[in-house]
């Protein structure tokens, strides 16, 4: 069995490098590679993977699955943003693979703690999404502001400590999960249509509006709600300038005296429950927040504004101590990770991977339709967890994955003045 | 003689070692690190600097805090002793039956068997927009509107400060209550004491060993509190350790330190103060 998969995995590596369209739309059709492991050694059964990321995406179920199909183990470890790039930099070595977002290679690439990956052994590099690869997406160029994912997406070689201006063989981090947020509403509490970004400011909704206590993400939701509100018009969204900052603050602790804000979360659960319970009804969240809403049976709209998304991405990057077998193991595990079982698990999460043609042949045509098409869905759409969070006939809210990343505003970013505005949020705290 | 000393150093040892390891220990590496540099979201460099003292002393938002945390720490100082006295009062020299006292005693703990996140939590349904109060006061038709100042509000920290902390007042105060001479009591009442002489003049001095620990307890408790006054306030209130936690979540170690060092020396004073006012070794040797 195992090495029929492996003669199957064969032809379809040699049908990728021949690169004929034909061919790679065969591969497409059949789900992409699989058959996997592909590395065979006496001792791979003994090699142990770390990945270490955010709560979001670094699940336990990726593990297990993983650790079944590849025949080494990977265990995971759950940090928050400030505690990855801690760790990164202070002890690499905890670390195999870090599971880091876009802004955050900012970071530890300058610190020269990864390798980059060798695009070359990534054997579906060419069906990663041109939304990461080129910039573009949907035949139109990606939104430069904040940090966009091609911006940071390669570096000139493997020990390179500073990012390339144009795509090499060398990549920053494997593309991995990634999504387009927005505000999340209470359709039955609002009493109105919520169309634009500025309505979180507006005093319809005093003392039933939160928004999140996390200044590199709460900033982002409080600038385009700004600029919506026609406040400010920013020269650049993704990297204000102090004055601007200034300005924002400002407007939020004013509101805060005002009462407009019910209250600020800091944790994806405190997020849930204002929801629940009614004691909000606009607020900032995340995708899989508003599934936890709705599989309580109460009606959540992750509203899709006029002025766009919020968008942010993860990527996998390799650590630099990894070498032999274990770096060998790290690009198996890269390949795997892209190769369709998760992307269809975090389908359901409410997120994209970067290789979305293999996320189809694990999904249902329901929950293709559904999650990427922006259709109606045929059936009940149920969570990873089984709970039902979509009925028949429902579409997901902000339509299709295309047209969701063509109006990505602006990026998850990792802003020149972040220093000056990490003080400034405090002032918003404490006011 | 020597032997004596041998002995005495070797029974002070157990303890001193537990305290050498998870306090001093611990206390003197956020000492050192309070003294060292930051990198930009990287973290602690190892470097000698007073920049953090500095930017704790001179920032005027860490001064808000601190006067936010000192608020919430006199408001429920004083209601939680009010309430642990005429408790531990009530439980002392009201219920003449010592059974019936200490199993009253023990139902003051039954709150404790649940976790301190969940006793505080369960204040949510409770108070919130759509809780069950406002739910009375609407069908009672007292208010139109949902009360909202009842959750998410510097009131809110405070109840679940009272709710988790009122015994911790209680037990002092009750321990040494129970050590007075019942026959002090009545020698005041046929000196021609009033009621409210015997608690003043007899019962308050001789507790002054109880309430001095148990407003330890609650301005330590209060003061290094991070959680409550977040979840409570819904975020809205700022308190000096919320302030040192959204440190932490740039990595700035050493800022971090400095600004808990500068805390623990406050909690220290006010300790101080406290026993200077009332010498609980004295009272305790009684």
């Amino acid at each position: 069995m195992k090495n029929k998969k492996r003669e199957v995995n064969n032809l379809s590596r040699r049908q990728v490098l021949k690169g004929a369209a034909a061919t790679a739309g065969a591969v497409a059709g059949s789900g992409g590679i699989g058959g996997f492991p592909t590395i065979w050694a006496q001792n791979i059964k003994d090699i142990t993977l770390n990945h270490t990321g955010m709560s979001y995406s670094t699940l336990i179920d990726i593990s297990r699955q993983a650790s079944q199909d590849l025949g080494f183990t990977v265990e995971m470890s759950v940090v928050d943003h400030a505690g990855l790039t801690n760790r990164m930099v202070q002890d690499p070595e905890s670390i195999d693979v870090a599971d880091a977002e876009i802004w955050q290679t900012k970071l530890f690439v300058p610190q020269g703690v990864t390798q980059a990956v060798d695009i070359g052994r990534i054997e579906l590099w060419d069906k990663v999404t041109p939304l990461y690869t080129q910039g573009v997406f949907a035949g139109q160029e990606v939104s430069r502001q904040g940090d966009s994912p091609y911006e940071i997406m390669y570096r000139d070689g493997k020990d390179a400590t500073s990012f390339a201006s144009g795509p090499t063989g060398w990549a920053t981090f494997l593309p991995g999960v990634y999504n387009a947020d927005t505000l999340g509403i209470r359709p039955d509490l609002v009493g109105r249509g919520v169309e634009k970004w500025g309505d979180l400011f507006s005093s319809e909704f005093a003392g039933k509006a939160a928004i999140q206590n996390i200044p590199t993400i709460g900033i982002m939701d409080a600038i385009m709600a700004m600029e919506s509100a026609g406040e400010i018009a920013y020269g650049d969204k993704g990297n204000p300038t102090r004055e601007e900052i200034d300005a924002t603050i400002d407007k939020l602790i004013e509101l805060k005296r005002d009462g407009h804000w019910r209250a600020l979360w800091n944790t994806f659960d405190e997020s849930v429950n204002l929801m629940a319970s009614g004691e909000v009804v606009i607020q900032s969240m995340w995708s899989p927040a508003v599934t936890a809403v709705r599989s309580q049976g109460i009606p959540c709209t992750y509203q899709p504004l006029a002025e766009g998304y919020r968008g942010w991405g993860n990527g996998l990057a390799l650590m630099s101590h990894l070498e032999g077998l274990q770096l060998d193991a790290a690009y198996e595990y890269l390949n795997w990770y892209i190769s369709g079982w998760v992307g269809g698990f975090i389908a359901k999460q409410g997120y994209y991977i970067s290789v979305p043609e293999t996320a189809k042949a694990n999904l249902s045509d329901n929950e293709w339709g559904f999650f990427y098409d922006g259709q109606e869905a045929s059936a009940d759409i149920v969570s990873p967890t089984g709970m039902k969070t979509n009925s028949a006939g429902e579409k997901r809210d902000g339509g299709s994955f295309e047209e969701r990343f063509a109006n990505v505003a602006v990026w998850n970013n990792l802003m020149d003045e972040a220093a000056y505005l990490f003080p400034k949020w405090n002032e918003f705290n404490a006011a | 003689m020597k032997l004596g000393n041998v002995s005495r150093y070797l029974q002070i040892a157990p303890l001193a070692v537990l305290l050498m390891a998870f306090v001093v220990a611990p206390l003197t590496l956020v000492l050192v690190v309070s003294f060292y540099q930051y990198q930009h979201l990287i973290g602690i460099v190892p470097d000698f600097t007073l920049v953090n003292y500095f930017d704790v002393l001179t920032n005027l938002v860490n001064w808000k805090l601190y006067l936010s945390t000192l608020k919430f720490t006199v408001f429920t100082l004083a209601i939680t002793l009010v309430l642990g006295f005429w408790i531990a009062y009530f439980l002392v020299f009201h219920v003449r039956n010592i059974l019936i006292a200490i199993a009253l005693f023990l139902v003051c703990t039954v709150p404790f068997w649940t976790s301190n996140i969940i006793r505080m939590i369960s204040w949510k349904p409770l108070l919130g927009k759509y809780g069950l109060i406002n739910q009375g006061l609407m069908s009672a038709g007292a208010v139109d509107e949902p009360v909202e100042w009842l959750l998410f509000s510097d009131f809110a920290v405070i109840v679940s400060y009272v709710h988790l902390y009122t015994l911790f007042m209680i037990v002092p105060i009750f321990n040494s209550m129970a050590r007075i001479d019942k026959s002090l009591l009545e020698a005041a009442v046929n000196g021609g004491a009033t009621r409210w002489g015997v608690v003043w003049n007899v019962i308050l001095p001789l507790c002054k060993s109880g309430i001095a620990l148990g407003s330890v307890f609650v301005v330590t408790l209060v003061m290094g509190d991070f959680f409550v006054v977040t979840v409570m306030s819904g975020g809205l209130s700022g308190s000096v350790t919320f302030g040192i936690f959204n440190d932490l979540k740039f990595l700035n170690y050493p800022r971090a330190s400095a600004n808990a060092v500068v805390l623990v020396i406050i909690v220290l004073i006010f300790a101080a103060g406290i026993m200077r006012l009332v010498d609980v070794r004295k009272e305790l040797t009684r």
